[in-house]
């Protein structure tokens, strides 16, 4: 169970049968699948086909602290998932990488954020592009559901919203 | 000043019931204390040595007298009826109470007023100078593109976890009086032959453990441009600003790491995507803005009162305090007065009691229209008083202790609340500020030194503005007591310098001697009435240090 809470067209909904298994580490790795992995383990997955953009790959790929969103280009077509992880609520880094993604490579299909996911950021992940929250395993998903709303007003943009307030205000 | 809208209004409310339930559940554990932490800083709350203080946004210094008695009303109901104005132009109350946080919040949010981003890793309060609008030698008002940047940064989702706090600064005079140079960001605005605004983009200043003045990263940015280049800048140093540690975690490590070229090609590189995008600032937003800002419905006024001469030669009281406390107007008959928060022994520097707040607040739509500046030095600004009312204002200013006649002078001391207060402190602040300050109390001497800034740290993360001090006090921990450094040549403005170090520490007990031998030195080569930074950059540290270290401190 991956605690987690995913957004579609706009309607919340909790996800209690959701497949994927992360795995930072090459121990983690197991067949079993779908699995989401950090760019060097996806790669050694991959079938020649998804290197050549024939088939669509099976596995999604977990962007840390340290990655740049921009390595992720050449797969963006094949990538059925891209995760983001959070080591710490308070690593600012995954905000821009979401952000990245979303306005500027043209990322379309999910965007998850793993890791130190807690509620009272998760309106602020949501603002930046991220369409699914694996909130973390000690914490209540429905209490954690309260802080996706956040506020009813944004002064500035986001990737959900790329117009400041300035060009909203009557 | 700025008038809130409804969308103004929701924010602030809505973050005040937001808050209200993180307390809620912070207080009954369904919140950790680690992650309440930067919950709480950026709504203002800081754990201290033995309370919490809230730290209230006060943005670029400028309040309505309205406002103003709300924060008498929280300083008498909810503190130990004081609050403190801070170098930031903000104010913090010493003594609150966790659960009583929310309450204090909704009182703001009634006067339009919050503590948003008032600390933790995210933009600050936006500063610029507290004549803003007023003075005489303005080039323009900095103000709306001021209020336009708070707004932006204001709970903007992308960048409330930076490595590290973020300060950013704007200043449009001839005399730079918003200390642009020591912030992440600091920002020059002038207009070019075509009357077009621009911006000189300054960037990677900081005090703090490692003091940096800023760089020029870009002249001549059209203000159009504001909110795409600061968020270019912004987005490179959330990706690549250091986290590993958070003393090497400010903008200004990275700056210097990558050199200013390269992190300014960096800036470029992301600016590019975004500048012509829906974050280009429009003529409609700046006019909606300025709006706010357009001059009170002055009187005409001659320029010289002919009562007014006339007390400044039969009072010469009121004339010292005319000659340092009243600042140029740019309106004929008017004049800006700075009322001291730095008595001497009678309060702390950038103390003021629930009873002068109100009264401040009466002077203001008494004798101005109704507002009031915080100065970054920690003192108050009433900005359109008539030349006519001054007598009167500085006879009711004397009688409540914010009339002394020393800004700009060495007993306007910049302190932080230092180790009485601060958890983070090496040593104390105040006593140190009050012990010079009774060295000091002959007012004709001290007149006669003219402008000397003396500027106290109870450590290293330097709240108290040392290093641009003529004069900058540290205190340091040495084996567990608490000692005091000296750095002398430090300026803030457009010539800012950081201050050279004299030498070895000294104890709190030798402090005053060691200003007193300071200052001697600087009369022994003062050449007419040379300020007493000019002297220092003419004849360098050795005379100071020689006097200083000459004989055995006796103890004062």
């Amino acid at each position: 169970m991956n605690n987690l809470i995913r957004l579609v067209e706009g309607e919340v909904a909790v996800v209690g049968d959701d497949p994927w298994q992360l795995a930072r580490e090459p121990a983690e790795v197991d067949d079993e699948g779908p699995l989401i992995l950090p760019l060097p383990l996806w790669r050694a997955r991959q079938a020649a086909a998804v290197f050549s953009g024939a088939q669509p790959s099976r596995d999604g790929v977990l962007l840390q602290p340290d990655d740049e969103p921009e390595a992720l280009i050449p797969w963006l077509g094949v990538l059925p998932l891209i995760a983001i992880d959070f080591p710490s609520f308070r690593d600012g880094r995954g905000y821009s990488q979401a952000y990245l993604l979303r306005s500027r490579l043209g990322w379309r299909r999910e965007l998850r954020a793993v890791g130190d996911v807690l509620r009272d950021q998760l309106a602020h992940m949501r603002q930046c592009g991220f369409d699914a929250f694996a909130v973390r395993a000690d914490k209540s998903v429905e209490d954690a559901l309260k802080g996706l709303a956040g506020m009813s007003v944004l002064y500035g943009r986001s990737a959900i919203e790329p117009r400041p307030l300035f060009r909203r205000r009557e | 000043m700025y008038h809130y809208d409804d969308y103004d209004r929701a924010l602030v409310r809505e973050r005040v019931d937001q808050f209200r339930d993180q307390v809620r559940r912070r207080m009954a554990g369904e919140l950790s204390e680690e992650e309440f932490l930067p919950l709480r800083l950026q709504n203002g709350l800081y754990l201290q040595k033995h309370a919490y203080m809230l730290r209230v946004a006060i943005p670029y210094g400028t309040l309505s007298a309205r406002q103003m008695r709300t924060l008498a009303r929280i300083a008498k109901g909810y503190d130990r009826g004081y609050g403190h104005f801070t170098t930031r132009q903000n104010i913090q109350f010493n003594w609150v109470e966790l659960a009583r946080v929310p309450d204090i919040l909704a009182l703001l949010a009634e006067v339009d007023m919050h503590a948003i981003q008032t600390s933790g890793n995210c933009v600050r309060n936006i500063t610029t100078e507290a004549f803003a609008g007023v003075a005489a030698d303005e080039l323009l008002d900095p103000r709306p593109l001021a209020e336009i940047l708070r707004q932006w940064s204001t709970v903007n989702p992308e960048f409330l976890y930076l490595p590290r706090k973020f300060k950013i600064a704007l200043c449009s005079a001839e005399e730079d009086r918003a200390a642009v140079m020591m912030h992440d960001i600091g920002l020059y605005l002038y207009r070019d032959e075509a009357g077009e605004m621009l911006l000189r983009v300054m960037v990677g200043g900081g005090l703090g453990r490692t003091p940096i003045l800023g760089q020029q990263i870009r002249e001549a940015l059209p203000w159009r441009h504001l909110l795409s280049y600061v968020e270019a800048i912004l987005r490179v140093y959330n990706r690549h600003g250091r986290r590993d540690n958070k003393y090497k975690a400010r903008i200004k490590i990275l700056v210097r790491a990558l050199g200013i070229e390269a992190f300014a090609a960096e800036v470029e590189r992301e600016w590019q995507h975004i500048k012509d995008g829906p974050a280009e600032l429009t003529d409609a937003e700046f006019a909606r803005v300025a709006r706010s800002f357009a001059p009170p419905a002055y009187a005409a006024l001659a320029e010289t009162d002919l009562a007014h001469g006339t007390r400044l030669a039969r009072e010469p009281d009121f004339a010292r305090w005319v000659a340092r406390n009243v600042k140029a107007h740019k309106v004929p008959g008017y004049a800006s007065v700075v009322l001291s928060t730095k008595p001497g022994l009678a309060a702390p520097p950038g103390d003021l009691t629930d009873a002068q707040m109100e009264a401040v607040a009466d002077w203001a739509e008494r004798f101005g229209f109704g507002e009031i500046r915080i100065a970054h030095e920690q003192n108050l600004v009433l900005p359109d008083v008539r030349r006519q009312d001054l007598h009167a204002l500085w006879s009711e200013a004397c009688a409540l202790g914010l009339g002394t006649p020393n800004a700009g002078l060495l007993t306007d001391i910049i302190a932080c609340p230092g180790g009485d207060f601060c958890a983070l402190a090496n040593a104390k602040s105040i006593p140190i500020a009050q012990a010079i300050q009774q060295r000091f109390l002959d007012l004709d001497y001290l007149h006669d030194l003219g402008e000397v800034s003396l500027n106290i740290s109870g450590c290293i993360n330097a709240c108290g503005h040392h290093h641009i001090g003529n004069i900058g006090i540290l205190g340091v921990d040495k084996n567990g007591s608490e000692w005091y450094q000296v750095t002398l040549g430090g300026a803030q403005g457009k010539a800012s310098a950081l201050g050279k170090v004299i030498g070895p520490s000294f104890a709190a007990e030798q402090v005053p001697q060691v200003i007193e031998r300071i200052v001697d030195t600087f009369v022994a080569h003062r050449e007419g009435d040379e300020n007493f930074v000019d002297t220092f950059n003419r004849i360098g540290l050795e005379p100071f240090k020689g006097r200083v270290y000459s004989a055995p401190e006796t103890a004062p």
